[in-house]
């Protein structure tokens, strides 16, 4: 019974991986850069949320409109300002570093305004645990909400992508931007689009990590985000199914391990099964092989 | 190319050696000047062995970024390697032989350790490219760190004892003494570090790495960087030359460290010292610096580490001027706009004047592996 437990709470936690994981692949797959600042747009969601509902007292529904706003106009923002004038750079390291001095920025500006106390994050969640085999098996409403939000964002993303208009251009410029161009595709609105989903995604999650995990500190981001990052790449990056998968595999490779294995050694456990699963197959579970022609 | 111009290239990438080892050396005397004059205060003092660290690992993790060309967000893991194989050999050694044979030893381990790190991850992880290689190194710093901290290690008369669980698990007899405590680390480490050492060995890693560029092996390495099928197709063999710069870079990283762990008294693997905003830090040394720029790291990785010390009047604020100095930096360098800007500011109010120095010195990087 301990088992499904464990299963359950490594399908909520994988979700949540998932959720962030969409935001990086998608970013991947369109501009080719890692966005190492979206663990920190997490962070700035789990905060506008923090600020709305325990230091205004206001509705949690607001919290989130909030969140996801102020997420999705941030994720615009810098990648107005900081990613897109190198996006013809020469190196493209260029663009890594600059992502790397907008995480610090975000988490030293939040740093400035919170402070360094750990804040606790009172759960917006406002579903009953679930009871389940006489009381053996309990699983709590944030756990549930966490499973369900996942699952619809998934198949929402998923129709949004492959049935409208925005989505196909999505595709058509992650897979040639010069020719989606030509095609009479906007391409840096499509861009700037992808960032703002990206980042209201990362608003979402954010909100039930903290939910979930309650406490909330300017680096809460930093580490699911670096996780996220491997979920993605582990299920293929710039794949969306992909980036569903890995996340959830990673979930529950994570409780998992922290369960049976050793909890000090879980992170070591997640990133070895990574470098198994890439040695295997070198472009993720679901990523596309492209053969090198001279 | 005319036999002339190549001899003159030549003696242009020794006369270019030499000054990066001579800059070395004038900022060395310069320190020595000014702690003599009583002009240093302790806090610049207690930055210096750092500030050589960081130099070793950012012209190290430069062999790796800028002269094979492959991106690495693992180098603190190296790191980490050589500094618990140097610490922990110290810690055992202490005593029973002259201090400084002691600590050459503990240096020649700790690089002897790293590099074999290096080849052992080398051999999987180089067949992978671009971002997946990244991770993977990414994977695997994170992976040495939690290792370390699960790591129990103790001595008494029977001899050594190992456990990954806890310290009662060791058995220790009543005169043993643990000498890795897991997450404690390694602790009474001797205070062996210093500036001078910390110079010389910036002196040896870059004397390594020059002439490793400059050499034959090292042109191989660049072919592979410029186009990996070019290279395999006139008989490069691509996986010797990739784990060579791999190993060198890691043992240099390993070096490093052991300096690192013989400069503090407790060496514990925190996320702070070796985790991947380390590896994240080194990396954004490297490229303010230059991609394949080596003397450009050594200046990138003072300047930046003496920023926050600079801007510690603003104290709060330091660490978001830091950031948006970064941004900033990086933008005005790399966006394809702000370079034609600062062309055409060049030409029309300097006509006259040659580029800047840091274009000719990447221009001579990339030449120098056509050649």
């Amino acid at each position: 019974m301990s088992f499904i437990s464990y299963l359950i709470n490594g399908v909520s936690l994988g979700s949540v991986y998932a959720i962030i994981a969409l935001g990086y692949t998608m970013v991947y797959g369109i501009a080719k850069m890692l966005n190492f600042a979206h663990g920190d747009v997490i962070m700035v969601g789990g905060f506008a949320v923090f600020t709305i509902v325990s230091t205004y007292g206001l509705p949690p529904i607001l919290g989130i409109v909030v969140a996801v706003v102020v997420c999705t106009i941030l994720g615009m923002v810098i990648e107005r300002v900081a990613y897109k004038p190198l996006r013809n750079a020469a190196s493209p390291l260029a663009v890594l570093i600059t992502a790397i001095g907008v995480s610090y920025l975000l988490q030293n500006a939040a740093l400035l305004i919170f402070g360094a106390n750990t804040k606790s994050f009172t759960s917006i969640v406002s579903v009953p645990p679930l009871k389940l085999a006489e009381g053996k098996l309990n699983i709590s409403g944030e756990t549930i909400v966490t499973i369900i939000s996942g699952i619809i964002i998934m198949i929402c993303l998923t129709l949004f992508v492959n049935k409208t208009k925005a989505g196909q251009a999505m595709l058509a410029v992650s897979e040639d931007k010069g020719a989606a161009q030509l095609m009479g595709i906007n391409v840096n609105g499509t861009i700037a689009l992808t960032f703002a989903i990206g980042s209201a995604l990362a608003a979402v999650a954010g909100m039930l990590l903290c939910s979930a995990y309650p406490s909330l500190t300017p680096y809460t981001g930093a580490m699911p985000g670096i996780k996220a990052f491997v979920a993605a790449v582990f299920g293929g990056i710039g794949s969306i199914p992909g980036a569903m998968i890995g996340g959830i595999l990673l979930g529950i490779i994570e409780i998992l391990g922290k369960a049976y294995i050793s909890s000090q050694m879980a992170d070591a456990i997640v990133f070895a099964v990574l470098i198994i699963v890439l040695l295997v197959r070198p472009t993720g579970i679901l990523g596309k092989n492209i053969q090198e022609k001279v | 190319m005319s036999k002339t111009y190549s001899k003159l290239n030549l003696s242009k990438t020794t006369k270019s050696n030499f000054i990066t080892y001579l800059l070395v050396i004038i900022v060395y005397l310069i320190v020595q000047f000014l702690i003599a004059g009583g002009h240093m205060s302790s806090l610049m003092k207690g930055l210096l062995v750092p500030l050589c660290i960081y130099i070793m690992l950012a012209v190290s993790l430069n062999l790796t970024v800028g002269i094979l060309g492959e991106l690495s967000l693992g180098h603190a893991g190296f790191m980490c390697a050589g500094a618990f194989a140097g610490a922990f050999f110290s810690k055992c050694m202490q005593g029973s032989m002259p201090d400084m044979l002691r600590f050459l030893i503990a240096l020649i381990l700790g690089a002897a350790v790293a590099g074999l790190f290096g080849i052992l991850i080398g051999i999987p992880v180089l067949r992978l490219k671009g971002d997946y290689l990244a991770i993977v190194t990414l994977a695997f710093g994170e992976i040495i760190k939690n290792l370390v901290n699960v790591l129990y290690i103790g001595r008494d008369s029977d001899g050594f004892h190992f456990s990954m669980k806890d310290s009662i698990s060791l058995r220790l007899k009543e005169d043993g003494e643990i000498i890795i405590n897991g997450a404690q680390g390694i602790t009474g480490t001797p205070h062996d570090a210093s500036f001078t050492i910390g110079v010389l060995l910036i002196l040896i890693s870059l004397f390594v790495i020059q002439n490793l560029v400059n050499s034959r092996d090292g042109r191989a390495i660049m072919s592979i960087r410029d186009n990996r099928i070019a290279a395999e197709s006139i008989g490069i063999n691509i996986t010797k030359y990739k784990l060579m710069a791999f190993s060198i870079s890691a043992a240099i990283a390993g070096v490093a460290g052991v300096l690192y762990a013989h400069n503090l008294s407790t060496l514990t693997a925190l996320p702070k010292n070796f985790g991947y905003n380390m590896s994240i830090m080194i990396l954004v040394y490297v490229v303010l610096g230059g991609i394949g720029n080596i003397r450009g790291s050594i200046i990138s990785a003072v300047i930046l580490t003496l920023l926050p010390e600079l801007l510690r009047g603003l104290s709060d604020y330091r660490m978001l001027i830091y950031a948006i100095v970064l941004i900033a930096m990086m933008l005005l360098n790399w966006s394809p706009k702000a370079i034609e800007w600062k062309e055409r500011i060049r030409e029309t109010y300097f006509s006259g004047w040659k580029s800047g120095k840091g274009d000719s010195a990447k221009t001579a990087a990339k030449g120098k592996g056509v050649r």
